[in-house]
């Protein structure tokens, strides 16, 4: 299934990721080639097969409801671009 | 005319109390200082993983099984991706088609009858955090991520509603149960229980489901009544004017009492579910599920029954006493050491339950006790105060604390019980009023209880009633 | 040889018997990097202070009876989270993230102390196989500096060839750890999914990922999952096994040992590449282990899963650098405003690189709605039918061998701009991600003077066997005692 040039942008504005228009024009020839690619895929039947969700036979991994120190507030904001009294800063949300 | 009748599903939310947060062992709490409840997993640095809160899988258990549901024997969590800056994985991490709970009801009862809201599904999820928008224009919004991550159930029923009213006594029922389960303080205010409504219009008699609209934001049980019932007018107005229904979300405003539209289906989000790798499935045996459920808390409804059964309460009282567990514990231990069940019944419901209502407080808060309450029902009893004087007593207890005989004692309001005093007393009254006194030897029967009235407004209600009537009588 | 030359057994056995100390060995390793790094570039963070701290705390206190790692240095690739030092996974999104918590790997090594020296150069987000996709700079190799080291590990894996870190830590999602060790000449083992503690590695694709050595030979692979393997309770899908001690494998001895070679991944071999492989298959015969063909229906289906299993998770594990909590935040241009999403998309569009960008994308159209089932689903059915192709071939060998690339490391920029064709490169190692399975590549043998690398892979758990076949195999070939021949002294500025 070949992708147009808007599907591309719609979905680099659902990956929420800016791109330039020369980003734009290699990113649709190389999607189309690798998606041609990856399809190859459909060559193998798996009729019957059922997925694996999980690699490990793991199962019911919990932890008790005990509670940890949280973070001292130097260091949540310690890599922080923009904060303001003990509170993250973003562009209004409307 | 077309008659139309509602279809009404309801999704609720309901954070759970459990200690720390669904995914890592921050403190959940409400009301903590800005980001203070956070540590890496939480504020989704890199690298982190998440880890299930044993007890967030059992508060689920406790709810489905108190809700009719069968719990699945295997369950997994999912992602649902979507960007938002109160959702700092840009994932939450929810169950998709394998939730804990399925196919649960709960009986409510309408003044007509028993209706039965079929549960679709209860399934554990992680809350965002609290978005704070910049104060007047300014151009920025604050991010608290203190909720980030706290346990949710999300309770979705059938679209078995039908009214408005159906809908708030479904919501009214499902808080009871929750809180009696202990798993939530379900206060809407806070946040603690949020629900959103579906809703579709359709002709009586016919069972097609219609484009439905959603409605959010609301605050409150009577804000959902209020929604719904503007919800159908709106609806019903677009059918008779030949005009579609167009899916999509509204939100209530609840100080115009409209919703307004936020969104319509073709803006809807593609959320990319897909399983959690980070997260392994869970298995449930059967022993596991029955344990839990022998350890579930007696729920309203058998409570109701029992009140009715044990202290011969009328349906309306034990429905209002077990409405919410605290309140049916307030009243338990009154009657433990008292022997007239109505008669607490009466003064917990009419005055207790008045007087929390005008302060807004909770059960909990009252410093008013039921060993408060038995001591001044006994001084009633032995005569001490009266029925008139005890509502005085009762008040003061409320906004004090204080034990009733003490209330007695620093108010003076002892019951005068003194014969000679009281014929003193009638002497005078019969004397003002000798017009009052020829209305009731005509045979006008009110006269008496003018004359009593009298009597009791001048030693400010103290007067022993029965024997102020016996004195009266004896003069006439 | 010069001390930085040495493995860390050799240099655990000195400091036992008082030969040398912690921090002759750290000063050693120091001042080569200080010499070769400028050329080999492998290093994005050097943490010499401290390394030199943690080497005094092992003399002082006489750690190395702890832990035959006590006072080895060492260095770590950079996604690997480091408590108070910089973690940059190599992106533009994270270049000033410094992290308050260390990865469970980190803490361990740090418990039996071990030196650390520094955070290695690695493709961005370990997206890809040369180490070119670094946003710093790319990272040589040791054996000829016009070529790559691999991927995504390269800094790791040229580290331990270049002498500037006695063993690495690494993370292999599709071979990020075995094709840059087969590059570089060294030993590289991506344990079993589950073995080792994934919390504080900067995932690039969770149910793929495991962290796992670079090393100069069997025995400190040995020593070193010794350490790192166990479950851990940050981890949820971390495996409660037993973990045997490792170096009890090395026994030299494999007479009887069945192994299976997929005639499906020997197709289209070059010849020099065929033969060397042909030479060490031999060798295991010689050894007394009985070499069979066998069949891999499935190989060729592993690469494009692969490829779609991948990018999906990590378009997903990557939403989170949003530049709100940490990260790259894009700035509004001079008096312009931006709203939430045109902020978001530009932190995320400029803090990425192209590569990143693309996987990402991809990743984001697999899960898209209708794609789902197209895509995802259909590439967790092949993952069944890859399990149970191994499931098979392990019920008649104990281990099956095949080459860890059928390249060798190619020059600088050659493949960069064919993306398809990197992908190519991974297509022995990644079906072992696909099935959760250990699997260690090491060297057997040259090819116009560059080191090919031989890939072992076991059953899930048994990384015994995998050390037990490897060793014998290594200890009777020489190519792991040779070392790149970089100059002593070589001239600065020389990189390309």
């Amino acid at each position: 299934m070949k992708l147009t040039r808007e599907e591309i942008e719609q979905v680099a504005e659902l990956a929420h990721i800016a791109l330039g228009e020369d980003e734009i024009i290699e990113l649709h020839n190389q999607f189309n080639d690798f998606i041609q690619f990856v399809e190859t895929i459909n060559d193998i039947n798996t009729d019957d097969v059922e997925p694996t969700y999980y690699l490990l036979p793991l199962k019911n991994v919990w932890r008790p409801d005990q509670h940890h120190q949280p973070l001292a507030p130097d260091e949540v904001f310690h890599n922080t671009h923009e904060h303001d009294g003990g509170f993250f800063k973003v562009p209004r949300i409307l | 005319m077309v008659e139309y009748e509602a279809v009404i599903g309801l999704e609720v939310h309901v954070e759970l109390r459990t200690k720390t947060k669904a995914f890592c062992s921050c403190p959940n709490e409400f009301g903590s200082e800005p980001n203070s409840n956070v540590c890496p997993i939480c504020l989704a640095m890199p690298g982190t993983l998440p880890v299930l809160n044993k007890s967030l899988l059992e508060y689920g258990i406790r709810t489905g099984l108190a809700l009719n549901c069968e719990i699945a024997h295997f369950c997994k969590f999912d992602r649902k991706n979507y960007f938002y800056p109160d959702l700092p994985k840009a994932y939450q991490l929810s169950q998709s088609d394998f939730p804990l709970c399925l196919h649960g009801y709960l009986d409510v009862e309408t003044d007509l009858e028993t209706r039965r809201i079929r549960i679709n599904r209860v399934h554990m999820e992680e809350d965002a955090g609290k978005l704070v928008h910049g104060e007047g224009n300014a151009d920025y919004s604050l991010v608290d991520l203190n909720r980030g991550g706290v346990p949710l159930l999300e309770i979705v029923t059938e679209p078995d509603i039908r009214t408005p009213e159906e809908a708030r006594l479904y919501l009214e029922n499902l808080k009871a149960i929750i809180q009696y389960l202990g798993v939530s303080d379900c206060k809407m205010e806070e946040g603690s229980l949020r629900c959103d409504a579906n809703i579709s219009l359709r002709p009586v008699g016919t069972d097609i489901l219609n484009t439905k609209v959603e409605i959010k934001n609301m605050n409150s049980f009577r804000a959902v009544q209020r929604a719904l019932e503007g919800e159908i007018e709106r609806q019903h107005g677009l059918y008779e004017t030949g005009e579609s229904i167009i899916q999509q979300t509204r939100g209530w405003d609840d100080v115009t009492g409209t919703t307004s539209l936020m969104r319509t289906k073709e803006e809807a989000a593609d959320y990319r579910y897909f399983p959690d790798p980070d997260l392994v499935p869970i298995h449930l045996t059967s022993e596991l599920v029955e344990s839990i459920r022998k350890g579930l808390p007696e729920l309203p409804a058998a409570r109701k029954e029992r009140f009715m059964d044990d202290f011969g309460l009328p349906a309306y009282d034990a429905g209002v006493l077990t409405s919410s567990r605290e309140l049916a514990d307030y009243f338990e231990k009154c009657v433990s050491d008292y022997h007239d069940p109505k008669k607490v019944s009466n003064w917990v419901m009419v005055e207790f339950l008045r007087l929390l209502n005008t302060h807004n407080m909770e059960v909990r808060d009252a410093k008013l006790t039921p060993s408060h309450l038995v001591e001044m029902l006994q001084l009633m009893d032995q005569g001490t105060i009266s029925g008139k004087i005890a509502k005085t007593v009762f008040e003061e207890m409320f906004a004090t604390g204080k034990k009733a005989g003490i209330v007695v004692e620093e108010k003076g309001l002892l019951q005068i019980s003194d014969e000679s005093k009281l014929a003193e007393m009638v002497e005078a009254v019969l004397s003002a009023h000798p017009e009052v006194v020829e209305d009731y030897r005509k045979g006008k029967g009110k006269a008496l209880g003018f004359l009593v009235g009298q009597v009791m407004k001048q030693t400010r209600g103290k007067a022993n009633p029965q024997m102020v009537n016996k004195l009266l009588l004896e003069r006439i | 040889m010069d001390i930085f030359d040495l493995t860390a057994h050799q240099l655990a056995d000195m400091l036992k018997k008082r030969e040398t100390t912690a921090i002759e060995i750290t000063r050693s390793v120091l001042e080569r990097i200080q010499k070769v790094d400028h050329d080999i570039r492998a290093y994005v963070t050097l943490t010499a202070e401290q390394a030199i701290e943690s080497a005094k705390e092992v003399d002082d206190n006489c750690k190395e009876k702890i832990s035959p790692l006590a006072g080895i240095p060492a260095g770590l690739k950079d996604n690997i989270c480091t408590k108070e030092v910089r973690t940059t996974c190599c992106s533009r999104m994270l270049e000033n993230f410094v992290p308050p918590y260390s990865a469970t790997v980190v803490e361990r090594l740090n418990q039996v102390g071990a030196v650390i020296t520094g955070k290695l150069n690695m493709d961005e987000f370990a997206m890809g196989s040369s180490t070119e996709y670094s946003a710093f700079f790319p990272t040589h190799n040791p054996w000829d500096l016009d070529r790559v080291p691999g991927g995504s590990s390269g800094g790791p894996a040229a580290a331990v060839a270049a002498g500037e870190a006695i063993y690495a830590i690494g993370s292999d999602t599709g071979g990020s750890i075995r094709q840059p060790a087969a590059f570089c000449g060294i030993v590289g083992l991506k344990p079993t999914y589950g073995l080792v503690s994934r919390y504080g590695v900067v995932p690039f694709a969770s149910s793929l990922d495991q962290v796992g050595s670079l090393t100069k030979d069997v025995r400190d692979c040995s020593m070193v999952m010794n350490v790192i393997a166990g479950q851990d309770s940050k981890d949820s899908t971390s495996a409660p096994v037993d973990i045997p001690d490792y170096t009890s494998f090395l026994t030299g001895e494999i007479k009887g040992k069945k192994i299976g070679v997929p005639r499906e991944l020997l197709d289209g071999l070059d010849p020099k590449m065929a033969d060397t492989f042909k030479k060490a298959l031999k060798k295991l015969e010689e050894l007394g282990a009985i070499v069979d063909e066998c069949s891999f229906p499935h190989a060729e289906a592993a690469v494009p899963a692969y490829h779609i299993i991948a990018p999906a998770e990590a378009s997903s594990n990557l939403a989170r650098f949003d530049g709100v909590r940490y990260g790259h935040r894009a700035v509004p241009e001079q008096g312009k405003d931006y709203d939430l999403v045109e902020m978001y998309m530009k932190s995320r569009g400029e803090g990425f690189g192209p590569e990143v960008k693309r996987r990402v994308l991809l990743g984001t159209h697999f899960l898209s709605t209708g794609n789902y089932e197209l895509y995802y689903l259909k590439a967790l059915k092949v993952r069944t039918l890859i399990i149970e192709d191994y499931q098979r071939l392990f019920r008649e060998y104990d281990v099956l061998v095949t080459l860890t690339t059928p390249d060798l490391p190619f020059k600088l920029g050659r493949k960069i701009d064919d993306p398809l064709a990197l992908y190519h490169s991974d297509s022995y190692t990644i079906p072992v991600n696909i099935a959760g399975l250990p699997a260690i590549s090491l060297p057997c043998g040259f090819v116009d003077g560059l080191p090919v690398g031989m890939q072992v892979i076991a059953p899930a758990f048994a990384e015994g066997d995998l050390l037990q076949v490897a060793y014998a195999f290594e200890q009777n070939t020489p190519y792991h005692k040779q070392r790149p021949p970089l100059k002593k002294e070589t001239a600065k500025g020389s990189e390309s």
